[in-house]
């Protein structure tokens, strides 16, 4: 048996680099990645790796999760704050299938992140063997990119294009898979060189000139443009040049939730969210612009309501780093392919400097009549019970914008979307296109340990607090500072405000009970707190801000509250809804 | 209806340059799924330069669908170029092979006469049986096996559809230019798929 062995684990090339184990290659390359965190949960399949990562671990740290889902979405989190790739180990089987959620996330959402998974032997494969499942196959749809080790020799090649696929272009997620032979193998290590360059892949079309000059030049003789922006702009590192573009020409511009914070919100031209639950101003008036310019944004369905009714008066020019979004839902009039890094730019050089303040005052004008309608109400209620724009506004005052809001998917992640102050950029995480419920505990993890520097706040419903609320143990162990606000409606809200709306009020299985979310925290020795008058709220808040590490903060709040305006589904943005 | 806005659906060739890679069938497969899209045809085969691969798809739908669709397969990493056709834009063959009963063909002169008119040339002659082969477009292939079948047709086999662009000056030139330049990889296949317990155990 020994020597059956030690016929595969021996390196067939000659001898020029160093005897290493696959795992050690693979570790190796991670170093020079510039890897500093992986979130992970060993297994069988994975077990050679780890047994490497110990003798590594005053390189790479290692947060051991409790449940994968929970650490891609932390390297997710990771990913968002720090602008880095993020990385997630797991093992065969279930551990990887666990993964598809944050993957789909991830693929959606447009996020670098490098899942390792353990395989079984290759010469199991397609047997079903022990915790054997064809993880490629299953992630295809899910991965911008995904291989399948079966030789370690293929290690440092593979994990290197691995990060240049995940972090460049249109970022997303890639997913590789060692079998356990690749792992244990020794072979010749020659080093590990990162990857700059693959022949069938263009992670940026070439920029055209002449569209640069034919959207500068509908720009110049707009009446009424209006800009749009989503987080295009924050994975090009593009937020100068867009402030730069928008102040030049003068343009009001709205923004999609993963563009959040991209300018701060009291800019000027900043004129708020866009969307299903986004501003009333921003929504009308895309029907009545006379230029459309949508900046590293997709046109997705909870933007655009009914498409047949969307922006149909208005030229669009539409600046994307993918050229498949070019025309994917809505018609451009002049495409503008390229890294808005360099298009704005161009751009910016070519348009007029310009104010349209008649123009930009039509904003305010419905920003007045929103904040009448029902901001005032929601930030400052007159009601007993406390609204969740209330907390978000306190929070606000407290953090003043420069916190990292993490938020999980709901009514509180609209609400928090349009009301947290956001001064800087990458402060605003949360699942966008898969609307992931058991996002933000995971992602407020992750979004730490890649801004260690700032405040981290994950505001999460009752709901889904409890999708992934076994990560509490995961900030027990590795005492990362994460403030939770469970913002406890006792329902399962978004829906519920649906079928109050849509369903006649039949409120089908949404009514949702909590454990004592305290006493949950304090079993992981997490220190929490929870209230359900108004009068303690900013004394709560404060106190959770200003603890040292991790802190719980619970908050009861009214239990049929809607979050509006809302652009019921299959209606145009116009035909938003105040109440 | 408003029959003058309805999208025509017509059949689209689509031609795609690939890496010879492991598993870029399926998520190519995976774009026509996901929209609920019918291939009606697929050859996948290596190109005239090593290393690289060329799928011939055929589809029956809407110029706008296929546009985009061209574009997510355009998207995948290991895809180097798409090109999407219609049928007048393309010269297209599929080859089909008929195997019937040899005593039919001797006895029977008129099968013959009608297997040469039909270009069909012997591949296989025995004692039992010969195999035939024609190529064509769909309906002539088809016109063979209708009237081979009164005499014994015992099997047939068509190939997916082969097509060459009209107009463009075809991919080739890009091809030997990115060959000579960046040599592909070679394909890691599993190696120790029959090794067994030769290799190791638990």
């Amino acid at each position: 048996m020994e020597t059956a062995q030690q016929e595969v684990l021996t390196a067939k090339e000659p001898d020029t680099g160093i005897e290493l184990t696959g795992s050690v290659a693979l570790l190796e390359g991670l170093v020079v990645e510039g890897v500093d965190t992986i979130f992970g949960y060993p297994g069988g399949a994975i077990m050679p790796i780890y047994d490497a990562l110990y003798d590594y671990s005053d390189k790479l740290k290692h947060i051991l999760v409790r449940h994968e889902q929970g650490g891609i979405h932390a390297g997710q989190g990771y990913a968002r704050s720090s602008g880095k790739v993020g990385v997630v180990f797991a093992t065969s089987g279930p551990g990887a299938t666990n993964l598809v959620t944050g993957l789909a996330d991830a693929q959606l959402d447009s996020t670098p992140v490098v899942c390792i998974t353990g395989q079984v032997f290759a010469h199991l494969l397609g047997t079903d063997a022990f915790q054997e499942i064809d993880v490629i196959n299953i992630t295809s749809p899910v991965t911008k990119w995904n291989y399948q080790i079966t030789d370690a020799t293929e290690i440092p090649e593979v994990l290197a294009k691995a990060f240049h696929i995940a972090r460049s272009g249109r970022p997303g997620p890639v997913l590789i898979d060692i079998t356990k032979n690749a792992q244990l193998q020794k072979f010749n290590f020659k080093g590990y060189t990162p990857c700059r360059h693959i022949r069938s892949y263009r992670p940026k079309p070439i920029v055209r000139k002449e569209y640069v000059e034919q959207a500068a030049e509908l720009i110049n003789s707009a009446k009424m443009p209006f800009v749009l922006w989503g987080q295009g702009v924050i994975l090009g590192n593009a937020e100068q040049e867009f402030k730069a573009f928008i102040e030049k020409s003068g343009i009001p511009s709205a923004w999609t939730i993963l563009g959040a914070g991209v300018i701060p919100n009291d800019h000027p031209l900043n004129v708020g969210m866009l969307g299903m639950h986004g501003n009333y101003g921003p929504n009308v008036l895309t029907n009545e612009c006379d230029v459309l310019i949508a900046i590293g944004m997709r046109f997705d369905d909870r933007v655009t309501g009914r498409l047949d009714k969307y922006a149909k008066q208005a030229k669009v020019i539409h600046l994307d780093i993918d050229p498949a979004e070019i025309d994917k839902n809505v018609q451009t009039t002049v495409p503008v392919w390229g890294d808005c890094k360099e298009t704005l730019p161009l751009l910016t050089s070519l348009v007029e400097t310009k104010q349209h303040a008649e123009w930009l005052e039509r904003f305010k004008e419905f920003e007045k009549k929103e904040i009448d309608a029902l901001i005032r109400e929601e930030l400052f209620p007159t009601c007993e019970e406390m609204t969740m724009g209330e907390v978000i506004q306190s929070l606000n005052e407290l953090t003043n914008g420069d916190a990292v809001i993490v938020t999980d998917v709901g009514q509180h992640q609209m609400v928090a979307c349009r009301y947290a102050k956001l001064n800087h950029t990458r402060s605003n995480i949360t699942s966008g296109g898969l609307g992931t419920m058991g996002f933000a505990l995971p992602a407020a993890i992750g979004a730490k340990f890649g801004a260690l520097d700032r405040q981290v706040v994950a505001i999460i419903g009752d709901g889904g607090v409890q999708m992934n609320i076994q990560e509490l143990g995961t900030i027990m162990q590795s005492g990362v500072d994460v403030k939770i606000i469970i913002l406890n409606n006792q329902f399962l809200g978004m829906v519920r405000q649906w079928q109050e709306l849509f369903n006649e009020r039949r409120y089908s299985f949404v009514d949702i009970t909590s454990p004592d979310f305290v006493k949950v925290a304090e079993g992981y020795g997490i220190h929490g707190k929870s209230i359900a008058k108004r009068e303690y709220l900013k004394d709560a808040l404060k106190m959770m801000l200003e603890h040292e590490g991790s802190y719980l903060l619970e908050v009861m709040v009214k239990k049929e509250n809607n979050v509006f305006p809302m652009v019921p589904q299959g209606c145009s943005v116009s035909e938003i809804r105040l109440a | 209806m408003d029959t003058e806005n309805t999208p025509v659906k017509q059949e689209y060739n689509i031609t795609v340059y690939t890496e010879n890679q492991i598993g870029l069938l399926s998520r190519i497969a995976i774009i026509f799924t996901r929209r609920k899209i019918n291939i009606d045809s697929l050859n996948t085969s290596p190109s005239e330069i090593e290393s690289i691969h060329r799928f011939n798809i055929v589809i029956n739908e809407t110029e706008d669908v296929v546009r985009k669709v061209t574009r997510q397969i355009e998207k995948q990493v290991e895809v180097l170029k798409v090109y999407y056709n219609t049928n007048e834009d393309v010269i297209w063959q599929e080859m089909a092979l008929y195997k019937v009963p040899t005593d039919t063909i001797a006895e029977k002169a008129s099968v013959e006469r009608l297997l040469r008119e039909n270009g069909a040339r012997a591949v296989v002659i025995r004692k039992d049986y010969t195999v035939f082969e024609t190529t064509g477009h769909r309906e002539e292939t088809d016109n063979l096996t209708a009237a081979l079948q009164p005499y014994g047709l015992i099997e047939f086999v068509r190939s997916a559809r082969i097509a060459i662009i009209k107009d463009s000056e075809g991919f080739n030139c890009k091809l030997r230019e990115f060959e000579r330049t960046e040599p592909g990889q070679d394909v890691v296949e599993n190696e120790y798929l029959n090794s067994r317990e030769k290799v190791f155990t638990m």
